[in-house]
């Protein structure tokens, strides 16, 4: 927030400050996908992160009215639902830019190239971490690990993935993006959808573009292809599961499982999954 | 005789349209569910026990022996939520998964729903990945029209719905319980254990919760039995699991192979470190696994081999860094994401990784004091095993290791810059290869 020369977007504004109600017809809908959402749960506070997603799809952002509609739908205090919002960081506090650019500067990323991708198309763009570029187009964030650190430096636009990026290629999408030439992810979609599109399918409302775009990445199949290659294949079920075969390899056979004692690791026996 | 790949889930993730259900049925998908729903549900928990498959979500614990913790059925419902919120830094396996053959996870959740008396599951999908949501929900929505799933699947009276649910960025939510909390509507913070999940879960019901490739692994283990499955691999980690292998090698990717395998021959096979460069630094199964050095090279990559050696197989998220790397930069960048990623509930984590990140932060910048790293490691100490959940303790993890393995780095942190000893230049993808190492 320190831009003199340009006035971004950005500007803190309180979860509540959006006074202004929705209309009869925004109303309606809102209400009516958010009985879709909450059918899909035996308890409807569950419903409560896709509504905000729906929210956003709406509003751009998760806006005060946004908090009070869904405490409302869910019995919830306004309290109870800002709580939420405001503890992941997928939810905007503020209006978003109709792109947000994030450039994974995360430890692997930034060493392979993502701190100099971030710093480079910041400047070209005139904003930093959590601002929008004046023409409301394009929100840059640095963002943690997207799961894709064999196709790093990664970018996610609108959380499309962009692989294997460098600062130039960086630069000519947030161009494109904010120029609108078609611009198509390298794993994904045919084209990159806005941030209120991704936030109704992220809601749960299919956008029909399932089908578009590859199955893997080059680097996804790096494994399958050298095997191909060296003709490696799994084992084949008949020739291990064949009991009357003479197994030579006396496998010792202890009662698998209930042995196993990871359990007995201290610190490790708990699921930290992600 | 060296290790060879076994591509089992990742077998057919060239094929035009991998992701259809039609690709799955022509590679023998839902035969293993067919075999199972023929089989008494006790039948199926054994038949996951014998396997010896242990979670492939990073923790390892037997997958068969969590289905077997729930209580007996009481007539209420009971959960399977598959942890989808694949998010721990280095990890890339559950992405591409889901990308290329999310029917692999559908059936396994059928067979595992049909084993735990489940009828409602639930896919809990971090947010950050739309294209991953589109195809789950594809998937979902294929094995619905072909019977798979809803009501009475393939005849057999057994009824299952699936609920794919959008996460909304937040690493803490890969922790089980929080996981469920955050499912629940509320903030991702985990709970108290026990009651563990399978006793009170989501809705305080009896709860399955596993890690995606877990679940998805289930389908060839029904189909081709518990004792395909265990012949692979090492005698306590059995089986085949996938190695994503990231950063400074030739051929960065997915390279599925048994359990204990190790990095020599994984390099090997992914064309070496590039360019010719040395091997500095690596982590064996994300961030919040010790770091190992060349020294390791030969260790099985196996729930006890790597563990004897000071470190955790985790989510064999092998990130591969050469000699061009800081260490103190990589591991003060992590230190920041476990700081950023608190989720607040318990003190020692909270503060704990707020001021390892101070500290981090001056060695890098070569201004840290001549008792930083002293205090660094005390206050690990003052985190690990006090923390509430496992994020405390993968915080420390990579500063604990890198003290051990490269105490100089550290101490230059006390005079020099890391971007003066390790220009970051050089270790960029697009780094000029002509710049000398």
């Amino acid at each position: 927030m320190s831009a003199e020369t340009h006035d971004p977007l950005h500007r803190y504004t309180p979860l509540q400050a959006s006074d202004e109600p929705y209309t009869e017809e925004q109303l309606a809908s809102l209400r009516a996908d958010a009985e879709q959402i909450m059918a899909k749960y035996p308890q409807k506070r569950s419903a409560l992160l896709p509504l905000l997603h729906l929210i956003q799809s709406v509003d751009g952002y998760v806006t005060g009215r946004g908090v009070d509609l869904c405490a409302e739908l869910l019995d919830l205090t306004r309290a109870e639902v800002s709580g939420v919002a405001t503890f992941y960081t997928q939810y905007k506090r503020h209006p978003n830019g109709e792109y947000t650019v994030g450039v994974c500067t995360n430890t692997l990323c930034a060493i392979m190239g993502g701190d100099q991708i971030f710093d480079e198309v910041s400047e070209h763009l005139g904003i930093g971490h959590d601002e929008t570029t004046a023409d409301g187009k394009i929100t840059l964030e640095r963002v943690e690990c997207n799961a894709a650190c064999d196709f790093a430096p990664v970018v996610m636009a609108n959380w499309e993935f962009f692989d294997n990026q460098t600062p130039e290629s960086t630069k000519q999408l947030v161009d494109d993006l904010r120029s609108g030439t078609p611009v198509a992810p390298t794993r994904g979609a045919s084209r990159v959808c806005t941030f209120k599109q991704v936030s109704r399918m992220l809601a749960g409302f299919e956008d029909g573009l399932a089908d578009e775009g590859v199955g893997a990445g080059p680097a996804s199949l790096e494994g399958l292809k050298l095997a191909k290659e060296r003709g490696w294949t799994a084992p084949d079920a008949e020739e291990t599961t064949d009991p009357s075969t003479e197994d030579t390899t006396s496998d010792p056979e202890p009662e698998t499982g209930e042995e196993h004692s990871s359990a007995a690791q201290p610190g490790t026996g708990e699921e930290k999954d992600a | 005789m060296s290790t060879q790949l076994t591509p089992i889930l990742t077998k057919f993730w060239d094929h035009p349209t991998s992701w259809t259900l039609e690709t799955y049925e022509a590679n023998g998908g839902y035969q293993g569910l067919r075999k199972a729903l023929q089989t008494e549900q006790a039948d199926l928990v054994q038949m996951a026990k014998d396997s010896g498959l242990r979670g492939r979500g990073g923790a390892g614990f037997p997958t068969g022996l969590k289905w077997s913790f729930l209580p007996p059925p009481d007539g209420g419902p009971r959960y399977l939520v598959v942890n989808a919120d694949e998010a721990e830094p280095g990890t890339c396996k559950d992405i591409p998964l889901l990308l290329a053959a999310p029917q692999f996870l559908i059936e396994g959740m059928v067979i595992t729903s049909f084993a735990i008396g489940c009828h409602h599951a639930f896919i809990y999908l971090r947010g950050e990945v739309a294209h991953v949501h589109r195809r789950v929900q594809r998937a979902i929505a294929e094995a619905y029209a072909a019977g798979y799933l809803g009501k009475d699947i393939l005849g057999t009276g057994f009824d299952l719905d699936i609920t794919l649910h959008s996460g909304a960025g937040a690493y803490i939510c890969g922790e089980e319980t929080a996981l469920l909390d955050s499912l629940e509507g509320r903030r991702g913070q985990p709970r108290l254990k026990p009651p563990f999940p399978a006793v009170a879960g989501l809705y305080a019901r009896p709860t399955v919760v596993n890690n995606v490739e877990s679940i998805a692994s289930i389908a060839p283990i029904a189909a081709n039995g518990a004792d395909w499955f265990a012949d692979m691999g090492t005698e306590k980690s059995q089986g085949f699991g996938i190695f994503s292998l990231s950063g400074h090698v030739t051929r960065p990717g997915q390279y599925e192979a048994p359990l204990g395998i190790t990095l020599r021959e994984l390099l090997e096979m992914a064309g070496g470190i590039r360019n010719g460069r040395k091997l500095k630094f690596w982590t064996p199964g994300g961030s919040s696994t010790p770091l190992f050095t060349d020294q390791h090279l030969d260790v099985p990559l196996d729930f006890e081999s790597v563990a004897a050696e000071g470190s955790m197989l985790g989510t064999r998220a092998l990130q591969i860094f050469d000699e061009t790397v800081s260490v103190v930069r990589a591991v003060s960048r992590w230190t920041d994401f476990y700081a950023h990623e608190s989720c607040g509930k318990c003190t020692p984590c909270r503060e704990g990784t707020f001021w390892l990140k101070q500290i981090m932060h001056r060695l890098e910048a070569g201004t840290g004091s001549q008792d930083d790293i002293d205090k660094l490691v005390d206050i690990c100490d003052n985190i690990l095993g006090r923390a509430f959940c496992a994020l405390g303790d993968g915080a420390t993890s990579p500063i604990t290791s890198a003290v051990q393995y490269f105490r100089e780095e550290f101490e230059a942190g006390m005079h020099t810059p890391a971007s003066e000893l390790f220009p970051p230049g050089r270790s960029t993808l697009f780094a000029k290869e002509t710049q000398p190492a």
